[in-house]
């Protein structure tokens, strides 16, 4: 049986253990990533991975991401929703990679709305 | 959908939604049989009685943000397509298992395609939620259980950008080597995703 993988990962797993109880803290942002069916159908998987690259390379311990359910837009999937702190919902529509890669170092760093790719305000 | 791993996404997620905590992933390639199984168990709520008369009705779902739910109808189609077919047991409480199998070497079925991604997708996004992912390739197989890498059901360490990306890494290897361990260089070989320097 294959088990390989195991003993590295808790070898990486105890390198970033030290990164990991800061992240533990209150988080400031939250990213949602909308995976139902017709979220992964349209490519929420690459948005996902594209998000975790640009996370890890962040460096930023008060970012929270969570993959949830369709939310009745499907037309306009993949859809990513961004909650930041005492600043209102922020949904944008048909993502993709790079789209994610703006949002994240545009919007969640610095604070500008990218409004070309906004769906809505909630 | 393009990829099978896709569909193993989507259904899992499906559980998750159920309420489960822990979702069982096999994928068995049995290349020898021209077969290729897919099953995804969960300990969820389980399927109401009236999905499962037929489970890959669309317009039956237990969703409330619109009427149709397409996810078992989709995989259920990409089954039935390759001389496959979809089965589910399900019990009130107990959970779900669904079992999808293809013809492996069906010229419609789609590649199994970046199963990595997939597994650590639902780990990154459900961090409370534990996984057990097992991938057979003919006669070697490898197992993830998440339950074995975490110290307990509060720790979240798993969902670290970092290690995530080393986690798809180490899964994309390990299939590779599932890959090239079974010296049958004539029978298609999967495509599991690129493996990154």
């Amino acid at each position: 049986m294959a088990k390989l993988t195991i003993d590295d990962l808790k070898k990486i797993k105890e390198e970033t253990a030290k990164s990991t109880s800061l992240r533990d803290g209150e988080a400031n942002v939250k990213i949602t990533v909308h995976m139902g069916t017709c979220g992964i159908a349209a490519g929420a998987r690459e948005v996902m991975n594209a998000l975790m690259e640009e996370l890890a390379q962040a460096d930023r311990q008060d970012i929270r991401v969570v993959a949830s359910g369709c939310m009745g837009m499907c037309s306009s999937e993949p859809n990513v929703t961004v909650e930041m702190q005492d600043a209102e919902p922020i949904v944008y529509q048909k993502m993709e990679a790079n789209r994610m890669r703006q949002v994240f170092k545009r919007h969640v760093l610095l604070g500008e709305v990218q409004s070309d790719f906004a769906l809505a305000k909630m | 959908m393009r990829e099978l791993s896709l569909h193993i996404l989507d259904i899992a997620e499906n559980g998750i939604t159920a309420g489960a905590d822990c979702v069982q992933i096999l994928v068995n390639e049995a290349r020898d049989d021209d077969l290729l199984t897919i099953v995804i168990e969960d300990n969820g709520r389980g399927m109401p009685a009236a999905k499962l008369e037929n489970p890959a009705d669309p317009f039956i779902t237990t969703r409330t943000t619109r009427r149709v739910g397409l996810g078992l109808s989709l995989l259920d189609a990409a089954a039935r397509r390759c001389d496959g077919k979809l089965e589910i047991e399900t019990e009130a409480g107990r959970g779900t298992r669904v079992v999808a199998t293809f013809g492996y070497n069906h010229i419609d079925r789609a590649p199994v395609g970046d199963i990595a991604s997939t597994i650590t997708t639902l780990i990154m996004g459900n961090p409370q939620i534990d996984f057990v992912y097992t991938h057979i390739i003919d006669t070697k197989d490898f197992v993830l259980d998440t339950r074995e890498l975490k110290a307990g059901p509060e720790d979240h360490s798993l969902t670290d950008p970092v290690l995530i990306h080393h986690l798809t890494q180490s899964i994309r290897q390990a299939l590779h080597r599932l890959v090239s361990g079974n010296s049958k260089s004539e029978v298609t070989e999967e495509n599991h995703g690129k493996i990154d320097d």
